[in-house]
């Protein structure tokens, strides 16, 4: 469990990126953080690991305040994902994925082996264990970056926008993989986007951020779906322009089969039988 | 072009290597001589700007300080600074080590400015979000510049060595002025006794020193070169487009 109990960030440029924010992340749960740029949702994030220091306020993990901990023994035990993948371009796939139990002291040959355990199960092939990063595609890298977060095997996740810079097939690809993953190993994750599609797929619980580190709106995606807080929220998801607000529609030349379009009558797609019956 | 044939012969005549032979030869013993002054003033200079370079180019502290420092002291003549040293020093140290420590001052004035540089722009060039990674990840400090920043940044450090290499091995001929021997003795000598063969020759053997020196160099900056990032191999038809993420710029850029 992850609480964040009135924090506040100002920078030294006077910016206020984020202020007074309280908010408890379940444990297991994937909570995705989702708003436009600079609504402090990356802020929030990087304060999890003490990346950013809160100018007041507190943090707790699992109860323990962590301004408490060690910052380096505190990111150790927290894997995190950036949008570029920040593989060391020096170091071979398998070297950059055990990295992290490296540093712990894990012996190296011990550290490899794992981390080509874990090559397969982010659903890379072990014969790019050998390669460097650069020799990689981005949604390669990608996953080599999710590797190399859970490869301390910690309790929680922190993605920073790690799907925004792969090309939209890729990235529903990894959304998916992120999915399966997720169902197999129960992490706490923490997800920041800016896409709230990807929010919706990969969220059991989505916050929408206005400026300043202000939530819009906390819940399950369906909670958010089916009753928009507010105009804000509505227009963030779409729902103002009938984007969300789906229908049926059955006409006459096809043969029985059955529409799904949205508020404007756009064709989205067709009614699964199975899911009817 | 008679004068240059006339030189290399003066350089090639075994009697010139001759243990024992009269000042300015032998010329191995001249070699030695400048070769050991250069050692010593990069070796010096090494130790006092590596580690400040490293320290502004980690702290990102001191930027405006080394680009104003580098270059005023680019633009400070040796030769005046030598003799100025030379007569400062002259007061207080002995006859015999004022020489030595006041051009050996200069050599590492020298050679600070290119070296400073270098290490700072070697750890500056790093790709920014490669430090936040690593950083993220729970590297301390220290890993972060030995494992990161050094590595990454070392075609440009040892550039900013080898230009360094290269201005002292140049500048050591001055050596000479203060009695201190060096191939510059075998010019000054050729300039005292109008030879030709002298001054030519030894200009040819600094020159030659220079362009072996610079070759090694190039070697060991070719050898450092980050594998991850001069390997082009491609791994998959779906390769990512190069961009620059972490520069490493030509290395005779710096040099």
């Amino acid at each position: 469990m992850i609480e964040f109990r009135s924090v506040t960030k100002e920078f030294p440029d006077g910016t206020v990126a984020v202020e007074d924010f309280s908010f408890v992340l379940p444990s297991h749960k994937t909570t995705v953080f989702v708003g436009s740029s600079g609504c402090g949702k990356t802020t929030l994030l990087r304060m999890i690991n003490r990346m950013v220091e809160p100018s007041s306020g507190q943090i707790l993990v699992d109860d323990q305040d962590i301004a408490d901990q060690d910052k380096v023994q505190l990111r150790r035990s927290i894997g995190y994902v950036l949008q570029s993948s920040g593989l060391l371009p020096h170091r071979k796939v398998v070297d950059n994925v055990a990295t992290v139990p490296v540093l712990k002291g894990v012996p190296k040959a011990q550290a490899r082996s794992e981390a080509l355990a874990l090559l397969d199960k982010v659903g890379l092939d072990r014969s790019l264990a050998e390669r460097y990063p650069r020799q990689l595609s981005g949604g390669q890298q990608q996953r080599v970056g999710v590797a190399r977060a859970l490869a301390s095997d910690p309790n929680i996740l922190l993605m920073d926008e790690p799907f925004g810079a792969v090309d939209p097939i890729v990235r529903a690809d990894l959304q998916v993989e992120l999915n399966r993953l997720q169902r197999e190993l129960g992490k706490t994750i923490v997800f920041v986007t800016h896409d709230i599609d990807e929010a919706f797929i990969l969220a059991d619980q989505v916050v929408i951020f206005r400026k300043g580190g202000v939530i819009a709106q906390a819940g399950t995606p369906a909670e958010i779906l089916a009753d928009p807080a507010d105009d804000f929220v509505a227009s963030f998801i779409g729902a103002d322009k009938g984007k969300r607000a789906l229908r049926l529609q059955q006409r006459e030349d096809d043969r029985g089969l059955t529409l799904v379009v949205d508020g404007d009558g756009r064709p989205l797609g067709v009614l699964d039988r199975r899911a009817t019956s | 072009m008679d004068l240059l044939l006339s030189a290399l012969r003066w350089i090639v005549d075994g009697s010139h290597w001759q243990a024992g032979s009269q000042s300015p030869l032998p010329i191995q013993d001249r070699l030695v001589e400048h070769l050991t002054y250069t050692a010593i003033a990069v070796v010096i200079a090494a130790v006092i700007a590596l580690p400040l370079g490293f320290l502004i180019g980690h702290s990102g502290r001191g930027r405006q300080f080394v680009i104003g420092f580098t270059g005023a002291m680019r633009a400070l003549p040796t030769l005046g600074l030598l003799f100025f040293l030379l007569m400062v020093f002259g007061y207080f140290l002995s006859f015999d080590t004022a020489p030595i420590v006041g051009a050996t001052i200069s050599f590492v004035i020298l050679a600070i400015p290119s070296m400073l540089a270098g290490a700072y722009a070697g750890l500056e060039s790093v790709d920014r979000q490669t430090i936040d990674a690593a950083r993220a990840n729970g590297m301390t400090e220290w890993q972060i510049l030995l494992q990161v920043e050094i590595p990454l940044g070392l075609p440009l450090i040892i550039g900013g060595i080898r230009a360094a290499v290269l201005q002292v091995i140049a500048t050591v001929t001055i050596a000479s002025y203060a009695g201190l021997g060096g191939l510059g003795q075998i010019i000054s000598n050729g300039i005292g006794n109008n030879n030709y063969d002298l001054i030519l020759g030894g200009a040819l053997l600094v020159t030659a020193l220079a362009l072996v020196v610079d070759g090694l160099f190039a070697l060991a900056q070719r050898a450092t070169a980050t594998r991850g990032l001069t390997d082009t191999r491609p791994a998959t038809a779906a390769r990512r487009r190069p961009t620059s993420r972490s520069p490493r710029p030509h290395a005779s850029e710096n040099a």
